[in-house]
């Protein structure tokens, strides 16, 4: 690719098309979007096709110095590459979700959109920290403005608890940040990841950081922005913010808390592991009682978002390619149940669960791409959904039993909500005329839902394909903080010894003899 | 490479039924997945034979690569070994044959293709976990059959008593699959690796190590194996995580034939006996796994002894049967152990098959106290149901038998004869079970097919006879014939209501006489391959072979050897005198019982205990956290604690919005500008 800037260009069709939405009709404005998403899913693929696995770290780097210190700095390594993909890939269906359910103020619709793009691709490409704040954080204002103007009743109220929540966190990262730049003496995000930052210092970085990453993820218990937004959001609305917005929180833990405070990020792990016991728990009996089907799958992204914080803070290769994975499952996951919902709330205009039924009778095809999702959801083998939470639980064993024992109880718990939910919606008699009445799947839909499923079974049966850009550089993450790493509690010890300081030792005995 | 076919082709015709489904339409969708299973069963029966003949080897077929992470790799592989030839044989034989039967069980079904595509999809879901070459892909088959499963049990997906039991089932499966996931986890940390043999191969070398979990130190394989066990109970439905089997019964009854007795539910002692290695390193695994075999045999049996409904007493008793293969496995002989889920298969898919044969011919009636007299009438499913029966109750003598009396025998004298007092108790639960099955069973057999017919009480027949229904335009006129046939008496006419039950067609029929022929000739022809002195050669290690409890069982006093036969003599004088001879002694008995047969009848208490324990307090709790915890803590003195506080500036909501996005905006600003002016200034 010598030197071409495809970043920019990625980043760059996405906007110059939302500029241009803003003075288009309706018609022309969601055409101009579908092209605009698609030539990034090109461009997308390109990358991916051109990402060198095996190669440098940072790949397809650009650099403009702009004034003393701050450039624009776009480069990525596996990590991001994943995300950015998913982002793109997500896009189009977002604008098909959006074709015929949005008809007012189409042109800023769909301008908000591409603008949020933009926003997120920037998000995971910037190579300098303020680059990445200001994307960070005005990739939020086109999701305020579409759950504001585009949401349901209460979308007023939605739009400002998502609001208040952000601002916290993103004032005290914006801090922090000041504050290491300042130290370091640079703005270069590859740079900072390999600065040892002073461990006392690194306490009060860590928890500034956390607290918007943990807001965004978000974790128990500042998640209830996320069923209100979600609820309020149109249907494209929560696809992106499950899909890719969720994964910024992730993302961001494993570009800036985990790399550049290993050891902070060791000391507060029981905290993270402890918050994200809680969230499994507690958020999956909530979405058991709920009643509407959005509120449901947004409980459930607060549980599954737990099991990638707890693959994260594994300190092992199998925690953080499982929450990777995870991440990326649950964008293409939520993304798919979101939009499953999209589609018969189309037709029905109410998310209450018990306003259908028996749709598996009418809507047979329907019925079958909700179950394949469905069973993502629950981490079903042979969907994307297993590999992660796999990995993940795997990863956070080695460190703590206990974690991965409450944390293990969601594959239940997450069974059980979902199996409800779906045989409220699926099963039993058609009890509604209206609901009894709803056609198939219409070719649009088709579109949309059969990406997914394939992106969900592959991911599932040969995860490999997605593991292999990135393993170099969770290897490399896996290095750096491996001196950090917390002593896990479950080591095995030979013969009849069972003192505590041996086990260590003779665990890696023990691995080498297997070998 | 035919392993490749036996296992693909079922996937193959799954998908292309279910994808095609009512566009393909029946006939196309039942051809071609019955031919596939038909082809799979052709080609497994050679391999088995390879392995009887001794002349084939362990060999593994990749396919694959699945994860690579780190040191945690596993790819998809087929792997095939006497034992996977064994489950080979089992599966796609017990499945072409469910296949078969279906046409006729499903005639009138309008969802035919869905119907067969998750039959297959089954079958496929099942060979992958018995080919399993690590444990990840057994568990990809675990969660594949308990899919299967979960979609077969509700099949008639209007019914809410359908939906309720295959949910049920999936949820009370991940009780025991969050075990397996558990044990998956510890056994790589400590073996740095999943796959099954080189786990099988370190395994010994680990005895005598502890481990930490949950903040304790237990020996390493007893924790191991008994977090992989609690996956196995789940799966086989063993005592305290076997109240998902009798509500599986929900589902069609060619499913529970295939799923919950021949094959799925056996996965648990496929899984045992696949680790044997593993459980022969901590006594205490194996000592708890005879004990829930044992408890388990004895449990079933008695609620099996009280049960109405025919596919529950089956279902009871396939509980119980599962257990004595655990204790078999548990005392160390899991040569019988895999014997009797070989013999068990034939002769519980032929039960099974029966009972859906005469549920067909009483149009779906299941209750049993309104059949009676069908001998007459279904003669062919009689003498099925009959073979079966005697299989199950173990009846033979000097050796030779039908199928059970060689299996089951042999899993009592091996629980005897390993001496140990874990194993002893294994062997009088085994004995006090086996009496109860054979009076089950009997029982079963009696309240069917002898004494007077009863059908004029139920409803199903009633609906049949008074033309409340569609389906057979015939039926008018047997409504009329009873008016000629007044003259076979008054007693008889008010009994059997004037319906008619007819014999299963041919389709149905073929199935149940061929696994007849297993249920009576498959224990004494496979007796000498799975369990007796040269026994090893036919294992080639597959699993623990212990040749000296071989030895010991030929050594027992002879009185121990007849017990088996003469408690099954006692549980058939029973059933006889109850079911046939005196048949106003049940109740009296039961009368005498009081709440002793009130307990047992409602199934010890377990899904009430269970509903109140975990079902009422989970949505208890998760309505708490949800309105207490979410909306009445943290959003009152979260965001709308704040949000009050702001808004008390402003008055009108929509004002305050806009408000937000510039105040926002420009504190994004302000904090850029900031920090470009530090960064200049440093």
């Amino acid at each position: 690719m010598g030197g071409f800037p495809i970043l920019s260009l990625m980043l760059l069709v996405p906007l110059a098309a939302a500029v241009a939405c803003l003075f288009l009709d309706a018609k022309a404005a969601r055409n101009l979007a579908l092209i605009a998403t698609l030539v990034d899913l090109l461009l997308g693929i390109v990358l991916w096709q051109n990402f060198d696995v095996g190669g440098a770290q940072w790949q397809f780097t650009e650099r403009v110095e702009l004034f003393s210190g701050f450039s624009y700095a776009l480069g990525i390594d596996g990590i991001a590459l994943l995300l950015i993909e998913l982002s793109v890939f997500l896009m189009p269906i977002c604008i098909g979700a959006s074709w015929k359910s949005i008809d007012k103020r189409v042109g800023e619709y769909m301008g908000a959109f591409l603008l949020m793009e933009t926003l997120m691709i920037g998000v995971f490409a910037a190579q300098d920290i303020f680059l990445f704040y200001m994307f960070f954080e005005a990739g939020l204002i086109p999701m305020y403005l579409i759950i504001g103007i585009w949401g349901g009743q209460d979308r007023i109220y939605a739009a400002y608890k998502f609001f208040l929540y952000t601002l916290l966190g993103s004032v005290l990262m914006l801090v922090a940040m000041l504050y290491m730049v300042n130290v370091a003496g640079t703005t270069d995000i590859p740079t900072l990841m390999v600065y040892d930052f002073d461990p006392s210092v690194q306490t009060w970085l860590w928890l500034a950081f956390f607290a918007s990453f943990a807001v965004k993820m978000p974790m128990w218990p500042v998640h209830t922005w996320l069923p209100a937004a979600h609820v309020q959001a149109p249907t494209a609305g929560s696809v992106i913010l499950a899909g890719v917005l969720l994964k910024m929180g992730g993302y961001g833990f494993i570009r800036f808390s985990l790399p550049m405070f290993p050891e902070a990020s060791s000391t507060f792990a029981s905290l993270i592991w402890g918050l994200s016991m809680a969230a499994v728990v507690i958020t999956s009996l909530i979405a058991l009682v709920q009643h509407d089907m959005k509120k449901l799958i947004a409980y459930s992204s607060v549980a599954h978002m737990a099991i990638v914080t707890i693959g994260l803070f594994a300190f092992n290769q199998q925690g953080l390619e499982g929450s990777m994975l995870m991440m990326l499952s649950h964008g293409l996951v939520s993304g798919a149940l979101f939009l499953s919902v999209g589609i018969i709330y189309d037709r029905l205009h109410t998310r209450e669960i018990d306003r259908y039924g028996g749709l598996s009778i009418n809507m047979p095809r329907y019925a079958l791409f909700f179950l394949l999702f469905t069973m993502a959801s629950i981490g079903l083998p042979g969907t994307s959904g297993f590999v992660g939470e796999f990995l993940s639980l795997a990863g956070i064993y080695e460190v703590s039993t206990w974690t991965t024992l409450v944390c293990a109880t969601g594959i239940i718990l997450g069974a059980a909500y979902m199996l409800y939910l779906y045989r409220r919606v699926a099963f039993g008699e058609q009890k509604n005329a209206d609901a009894a009445a709803m056609a198939d799947l219409d070719v649009r839909e088709y579109l949309m839902v059969v990406p997914l499923a394939l992106a969900v079974l592959w991911m599932g049966i040969y995860p490999e394909s997605f593991i292999a850009p990135m393993r170099d550089d969770i290897a490399a993450l896996e290095a750096r903080i491996a001196r950090a790493a917390p002593e896990g509690d479950s080591k095995v010890a030979m013969g009849a010894a069972t003192s505590k300081e041996t086990p260590a030792h003779e665990e890696t005995a023990a691995h080498e003899g297997a070998h | 490479m035919s392993i490749l076919l036996i296992v693909f082709l079922p996937l193959l015709a799954a998908i292309i039924a279910g994808l095609g489904n009512k566009q393909l339409g029946n006939v196309p969708a039942k051809v071609i997945t019955t031919g596939a299973l038909f082809i799979a069963c052709g080609l497994s029966w050679p391999v088995f034979l390879g392995f009887l003949s001794g002349n084939a080897e362990a060999t593994v077929v990749p396919v694959l690569k699945w994860v690579a992470s780190g040191t945690l790799t596993f790819d998809w592989a087929l792997r095939v070994d006497t034992l996977t030839a064994v489950m080979l044989v089992v599966v796609t034989s017990v499945s072409a044959l469910v296949h078969l039967y279906s046409w006729g069980y499903m005639e009138e079904d309008p969802d035919q293709p869905r119907f067969f595509a998750y039959l297959s999809l089954f079958t496929f879901a099942m060979l992958m976990l018995v080919t399993a070459d690590n444990l990840v892909q057994m568990f990809f088959g675990w969660e594949g059959v308990g899919l299967a499963s979960y979609l077969l049990i509700g099949f008639w997906f209007r019914k809410p008593s359908a939906n309720a039991a295959a949910i049920k089932a999936f949820v009370v499966n991940r009780v025991g699959d969050l075990g397996f996931m558990l044990g998956i986890f510890g056994t790589f940390m400590v073996f740095g690796t999943v796959s099954i043999p080189e786990i099988l191969a370190a395994a010994p070398g680990m005895a005598g190590s502890t481990i930490g979990f949950l903040g304790m130190r237990f020996e390493t394989m007893t924790i191991l194996c008994l977090l992989l066990f609690i996956g196995a109970m789940g799966k086989s439905a063993q005592l305290g995580l076997h109240t998902w089997l009798p509500d599986a019964m929900e589902g069609p009854t060619p499913v529970s034939a295939l799923i919950h007795a021949a094959t799925m539910v056996t996965a648990g002692v496929f899984m045992v006996c696949r680790l044997s290695p593993m459980f022969e390193v901590s006594p205490t695994a194996m000592a708890f796994v005879t004990f829930i075999g044992a408890a388990t045999c004895f449990f079933a049996a008695t609620i099996g002894c009280t049960q109405w409904d025919i596919k529950r007493v089956i279902a009871y008793s396939t509980c119980s049967q599962l257990g004595y293969m655990f204790f078999a496995a548990g005392v160390g002989a899991f040569g019988s152990a895999m014997f009797h889920l070989f013999t068990h298969a034939f002769f519980k898919a032929l039960l099974f098959l029966g009972a859906g044969s005469v549920i067909h011919a009483m149009h779906h009636e299941q209750d049993m106290r309104f059949y009676g007299n069908l001998r007459k009438h279904i003669p062919i499913t009689f003498w099925a149901m009959t073979a079966g029966t005697l299989a199950i109750t173990g009846v033979g003598v000097f050796g030779v038998g039908f199928a059970g009396f060689h299996s089951k025998d042999s899993i009592l004298e091996a629980a005897y004869a390993s001496g140990t007092s874990m194993g002893n108790f294994a062997f009088w639960m085994g004995i006090l079970a086996a009496l109860m099955t054979s009076f089950y069973s009997w029982r079963l057999v009696f309240l069917t097919f002898f004494g007077k017919p009863r059908w004029a009480g139920s409803e199903h027949v009633q609906h049949a006879v008074h033309g409340d229904h569609h389906d057979h335009p015939d039926e008018e006129h047997s409504g009329e014939d009873t008016g000629h046939h007044s003259s076979e008496g008054a007693d008889a006419h008010e009994g059997t209501a004037g319906y008619h039950p007819h014999e299963s067609p041919w389709v149905m029929l073929v199935p149940l006489v061929l696994l007849s022929m297993g249920a009576v000739f498959a224990g004494f022809v496979f007796q000498h391959a799975f369990v007796s002195d040269g026994s090893g050669e036919f294992w080639k290690g597959a699993l623990v072979f212990h040749e000296h409890l071989i030895h010991a069982m030929h050594a027992l006093p002879e009185l121990i050897k007849w017990t088996p036969f003469i408690v099954m003599i006692i549980g058939l004088a029973l059933a006889w005198y109850g079911y046939i001879r005196n048949t106003s002694f049940p109740a009296a008995a039961a009368e005498q019982l009081g709440p002793v047969y009130t307990f047992v009848y409602r199934k010890w208490m377990f899904d009430e205990l269970y509903h109140y324990m975990f079902v009422v307090p989970a949505f208890w709790i998760g309505r708490v956290f949800w309105k207490i915890l979410d909306i009445g803590v943290i959003d009152r003195f979260g965001p709308d604690g704040a949000a009050w506080a702001v808004a008390k500036g402003s008055t009108y909501a929509q004002k305050v919005q806009s408000g937000y996005l510039y105040s926002y905006a420009l504190i994004m600003l302000l904090g850029l500008v900031g920090a470009i002016s530090w960064v200049i200034a440093g």
